[in-house]
């Protein structure tokens, strides 16, 4: 067995340094100065260590748009971006709505060996939300789905999710879903607001997000089954959120928000660029700071990247025809440094929670979102707060390059990832 | 200027240069048999359209060739639209082809900001010729020569734009240049056919047109697409005709010296009365002859330089 010797690092940032030594696949000691053989010691020089991250919504893009991304190449990405776990979207083409195409995601996930994949089921054959998959073949399969979404989609007659959300509920399933009204956002192009119309994009209006999100609520307190909302993107969903979590029967709703809406906003629609479309869309500074509060007091549970890598000429076009997306696992942590720990609305310890142990939770894994502790799963994340870096897409591991953040000057940096003691990115690089 | 993608951002003193440049060039064209001037010869200036609209190529064709311009027309399918690569990679051939000037009619707001962004590198300008419901800069001019030539100086001038505001482009053209000439606009239009936000243009907005009508220099009738009628915008043509519509008995309200005005093709009956389109009071045809006159100027200000020597 490896034994790996993490010199001078600060659990959830808190005291002073200490050593951690991993042996094999667990955390087995903790202490200043451990004078222990290892077979490998990396220096920390004070980095903060959390459990490693885990990502409720990643596209993978594989099978079926292999130009864009691939299981390795977001593998990659992920490591880097200090995920120790993915769970990845079941829009691809085929579309993972049956066992085969689950099975072969998670397949592809274990022979890379850089981060957990776990495949999405769809909820509805081929996305298109009328008949529910075959959910517990999928949940049968080897890939063990739990996470069900029709993402990319709204699962928008409510009968259809009425029975999604019972009878996933049998198996301990999730229903995440992509809360958008489609009667409401015909032709949707961007926020509906005084950007838009100046531009003359035709809007997505945030009540067709907060109307689906309310009435999914009372679906999940009806039915007693486990709703996700998917990347919430308004200071109204942030209120309904909050109102259902102040009833007694609020436990199985959670949500995510995504870190492109913690600090963009629709001012940048002006130069056209499709690198900044995305759906749901970017929205007002109202909302933003409505998200970041939501996220601070843990009305919204976690952020999760909704990762989107596109082709180059999927984006290099107008902004009608350009796919909606945006990078976002190799930044994630550093927007979260930049929107929620400098802003001091989290510590390291909501970091953790936001970024690893709730997702975790939500997702039912076991080993992943655990304590940095003895005897615990070496599932972790080394991170140097004070580093400051500026985002080239070109240089991420991403097929596509299509970060919003392209150009900005990052704090926060990712050091090293451990999946089960192993280290799957140090300084930068990935370790196969 | 670098390029016309919009009349946001366009500042009075270069509007103004564009509209005298055109005045001048309807004096120096007014009588002349063969209208012809030498000063583009040589440039190339391509048309691309990806949605039909004769009135304004050919506008944009007669107003290069009066200039001696080489004008190649390309016509893009609308089929080809969606497939991202296809305005990139057209756009790219017409630049490396020669092109000077790029006119682009494109369905998709931002298309013609977007053939400029790829076009820089090379040099050929861009003129928008109506882009979603974004913009329609030279419709917005050619209404303000019109204006000017009805009215005289814009500064001070009450006008009004009637009809589906949320999708048009000349709308918001012409709220921004209207507003950098110095007049005062206003919008009148039902609710569910306000843009959101629209009362943070610089004009008024209200539902309501007779009210307004004894207090305006001009009227603006926007053209109501057919596909509006059915999607719900207003209960019935015939609803908005009785709301909405310029006929007789509105003209009549309006004080002696105002303009109707209409970009073209007329829903007659319907947005406008055929007796008030017809009538001595609107310019709809002079519209479309200053059209080649300021289409001439922008290209002129564009490919030959600042300033019209004489
Ligand atoms: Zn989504």
């Amino acid at each position: 067995m490896t034994r790996l010797l993490l010199k001078d690092v600060r659990p959830y940032g808190e005291g002073d340094p200490v050593d951690v030594l991993v042996d094999g696949e667990v955390v087995a000691e903790i202490g200043a100065d451990l004078q222990v053989d290892a077979d490998e010691i990396v220096h920390a020089g004070g980095a903060v260590l959390l459990p490693g991250f885990v990502d409720l919504h990643t596209h993978l893009r594989e099978p079926g748009r292999e130009d864009a991304e691939t299981v390795e190449t977001g593998s990659a990405a992920a490591a880097l971006g200090g995920y120790t776990a993915v769970f990845a979207m079941a829009n691809t083409d085929p579309v993972a709505d049956n066992a085969v195409v689950v099975e072969h995601v998670w397949r592809r996930g274990r022979e890379i060996g850089l981060v957990d994949v776990h495949p999405v089921g769809a909820v509805t054959v081929g996305l298109e939300g009328e008949k529910l998959a075959e959910l517990g073949s999928m949940r049968r399969s080897a890939a063990e789905v739990r996470v069900f979404s029709d993402d990319g989609h709204c699962v928008h007659d409510p009968l259809v999710m009425r029975r999604a959300l019972e009878y996933t509920k049998s198996f301990g399933g999730v229903v995440a879903q992509h809360a958008e009204e489609p009667r409401l956002t015909v032709g949707a192009q961007a926020h509906e607001g005084p950007n838009a119309a100046r531009l003359g994009l035709a809007g997505w209006p945030a009540p067709a997000e907060e109307a689906i999100v309310a009435r999914d609520c009372l679906l999940a307190g009806h039915t007693g089954g486990a709703l996700h909302v998917c990347h919430v993107s308004t200071a109204g969903t942030a209120d309904i959120l909050r109102w259902w979590k102040s009833r007694d029967t609020a436990g199985r709703v959670s949500a995510e928000v995504t870190p492109h809406h913690l600090l963009l906003t629709d001012d940048r629609l002006e130069t056209y660029d499709p690198v900044n479309k995305v759906n749901p869309p970017l929205r007002t500074d109202a909302d933003v700071q409505a998200l970041r509060q939501a996220l601070a007091d843990g009305t919204v549970d976690c952020v999760a990247t909704d990762h989107a890598p596109h082709a180059a000429q999927d984006k290099d076009c107008e902004w009608s025809a350009a796919k909606p997306g945006m990078l976002g696992l190799q930044t994630a942590l550093s927007i979260v440094v930049r929107t929620m720990v400098r802003s001091g609305l989290l510590d390291w310890r909501g970091v953790a929670r936001v970024m690893s142990e709730r997702p975790a939770e939500i997702a039912g894994l076991a080993d992943q979102g655990r304590p940095v502790a003895v005897g615990e799963p070496a599932n972790l994340v080394l991170v140097d707060p004070d580093a400051e870096w500026t985002v080239r897409g070109a240089e991420l591991a991403s097929l596509g390059q299509n970060s919003p953040f392209e150009g900005m000057q990052l704090p926060g940096r990712v050091v090293a990832t451990l999946l089960r003691g192993r280290l799957t990115a140090h300084e930068g690089k990935v370790r196969r | 200027m670098r390029h016309l993608l919009s009349t946001e951002g366009l500042d009075a003193a270069t509007a103004t240069s564009v509209l005298d440049t055109a005045d001048t060039l309807k004096q120096t064209l007014l009588g002349r048999e063969v209208k012809k001037l030498p000063t583009l010869r040589g440039r190339t200036v391509v048309t691309l359209f990806y949605e039909n609209s004769t009135r304004t190529r050919v506008s944009f064709e007669v107003a290069g060739k009066w200039m001696s311009a080489d004008v190649i027309n390309v016509s893009a399918s609308s089929s080809s639209v969606g497939k991202g690569e296809s305005l990139r990679d057209t756009a790219l051939t017409l630049a490396a082809a020669g092109a000077d000037c790029v006119i682009i009619r494109h369905p998709a707001s931002g298309a013609a900001h977007r053939l400029a962004g790829w076009l820089d590198g090379v040099g050929s300008q861009v003129v928008n010729a109506g882009d979603g419901m974004h913009e329609h800069p030279t419709q917005a001019l050619l209404d303000a020569a019109t204006l000017r030539e009805r009215l005289g100086e814009l500064a001070g001038r009450r006008i009004a734009i009637v009809g589906d505001l949320l999708h048009s482009r000349v709308a918001r053209s012409n709220v921004h240049l209207l507003r950098t000439l110095g007049a005062e606009v206003v919008l009148v239009a039902p609710p569910t056919l306000v843009p959101t936000g629209a009362e943070q243009w610089g004009a008024e907005v209200r539902h309501e047109l007779d009210p307004e009508l004894p207090k305006l220099d001009a009227v603006m009738v926007l053209r109501v697409q057919a596909e509006r009628m059915h999607g719900g915008f207003f209960p019935s043509a015939r609803e908005y005709s009785i709301a909405y519509g310029l006929n007789q008995a509105r003209l009549d309200k309006l004080p002696e010296h105002a303009v109707v005005l209409h970009p073209g093709p007329m829903l007659r009956g319907m947005e406008i009365a055929p007796a008030v389109a017809d009538s001595p009071r609107a310019a709809i045809t002079q519209q479309v002859s200053n059209g080649v006159h300021v289409r001439m100027a922008v290209l002129y200000h564009l490919l030959a330089g600042e300033e019209l020597g004489a």
